[in-house]
């Protein structure tokens, strides 16, 4: 299934966990520091310094780019510490977040409160994922480095849906069915 | 005593650094290859097809395999008949990883403080373990370590009584709670006994061995094969999303230790194994 940013409610309801899906459009990366800044310009009441309606964050801090290269490796990061964040992104109209790794009942929740969805990228396939990434912009906070917000441009990038709009969870769900009791 | 000057530490470091993070281990990537037949999951299969085409992609173009590049662990084994000479050993080293760093295009993961979290820019310090062996060689091996699956760590101190039931239960329940965080497949480190600080760092050496080598003690060879088959029915499977291969395998080392101590560690490690020798 093919899908391009930025996302609308009726995209979001026909993604159900376990969907394979070619991402193509603009995402942005945010990971633990760029997390921590924009939910303190939220909490003062600020802009934030892009908006967050429609789009997709990608947990991501990407390698640099080598000559002749527009990015280096660029692999999802664990989700879970973001957890705390989350939610009050979504609730400003976040439609998708990809990382890696489970997410916490409070963003499952505000997923299905707001729709959205949580993609999974697969971790460690940063070499792979480069070649999706066309044009790599920074946004904000470059004084963070690889933690710096970039506006990246992304063609048939591979991404599973792990938590759909309707609270299902492909983590739980896949565990269940492949564990076996000894 | 034979000398070694530390311009050829410094080199011979940044080599590494590079080549770590640009080739996957052959062990690993023959693990994989088992684990695709292995894999009963749909999804299952296509990650561990998309890691083995990262690792194809990442050995052409010579860029990182993964991002993050870690932090540079160094592992020393010096002889005691070597003079090093042309400067200070430890910061030829971190000259090493800064140079590696840079040229490499490899990411930068290392603040300067743990709460304050400032970025260094260039990868430094390394953590460094020195071990002081006979002879008149300098081994160094370059393991970088992913943040993801170090986080998904843990030491714990059990009582005797506990014994290998206890061993057990808690390498298993650490990988089951882990679930997809540290990047399964994933490699178990485990160290038993030792204090609190060499059970850990029995646990980090333990991740150098080759995939599929035993223990070379019978009874922890058993071991290691048995806490892997109880891993792999956990169901986690690649990325956590439901699967049959959830390890690649499981190494144990041990140390002596105290009459009331059972000392026990997990180190996991994310299917981008990745670590390095030379010997000067």
């Amino acid at each position: 299934m093919k899908f391009s940013t930025p996302l609308n409610n009726s995209d979001i309801e026909r993604l159900n966990v376990g969907d394979k899906l070619l991402l193509s459009g603009s995402i942005y990366t945010g990971r633990d520091a760029a997390h921590k800044r924009l939910i303190e310009l939220i909490d003062n009441g600020e802009e934030l310094p892009f908006n967050v309606k429609g789009q997709i964050i990608y947990y991501a801090g990407p390698a640099p780019a080598s000559p002749g290269k527009v990015i280096g490796s660029a692999g999802p990061t664990t989700s879970y510490r973001m957890d705390p964040y989350a939610p009050k992104l979504i609730a400003l109209g976040l439609k998708g977040m990809i990382g890696k790794g489970p997410r916490s009942k409070d963003v499952i929740e505000a997923m299905k409160k707001y729709k959205a969805v949580y993609f999974v990228a697969v971790g460690g396939a940063g070499a792979l994922i480069s070649q999706c990434i066309k044009k790599v912009d920074i946004v904000a906070y470059e004084d963070l480095g690889p933690e710096a917000i970039r506006c990246l441009q992304v063609e048939d990038f591979p991404v599973i849906v792990a938590n759909d709009c309707y609270g299902r969870d492909l983590f739980k769900e896949g565990v269940e069915k492949y564990r076996i009791n000894i | 005593m034979r000398e070694i000057n530390v311009q050829k530490i410094t080199e011979v470091i940044k080599k590494l650094c590079m080549e770590t993070n640009y080739y996957l281990g052959d062990d690993v990537v023959e693990a994989l290859k088992k684990a695709l037949e292995v894999e009963e999951s749909p999804i299952g299969k296509e990650i561990i097809n998309q890691i083995l085409e990262n690792s194809y992609i990442a050995r052409k173009e010579k860029v990182a395999m993964c991002q993050d590049t870690g932090f540079t662990v160094v592992f020393l084994e010096l002889g005691q008949n070597v003079n090093i000479i042309g400067g200070n050993f430890y910061e030829a080293v971190n000259e090493g990883v800064r140079q590696g760093y840079r040229e490499g295009y490899l990411r930068k993961s290392i603040v300067s403080d743990p709460l304050e979290r400032k970025n260094t820019g260039d990868n430094t310090p390394a953590v460094i373990h020195t071990k002081i062996v006979p002879g008149d060689k300098l081994k160094i091996i370059i393991a970088p370590k992913g943040g993801g699956s170090e986080n998904m760590s843990e030491v714990k101190m059990m009582a005797p009584a506990q014994g290998i039931q206890g061993v057990e239960d808690f390498v298993v329940d650490k990988v089951s709670r882990s679930g997809g965080n540290p990047c399964p497949p994933v490699i178990v480190g485990v160290g038993i006994g030792g204090t609190f600080e060499k059970c850990a760092s029995l646990a980090k050496q333990a991740l150098l061995r080759t995939l599929g080598l035993r223990n070379p003690n019978p009874f922890y060879a058993d071991l290691e094969k048995r806490l892997l088959e109880k891993i792999n029915c956990l169901g986690i499977g690649p990325m956590g999303l439901g699967g049959r291969v959830t390890a690649l395998d499981v190494f144990i080392e041990t140390f002596p230790c105290h009459i009331a101590s059972l000392p026990v560690a997990v180190n996991l490690q994310c299917h981008s194994a990745r670590h390095k020798e030379l010997v000067i």
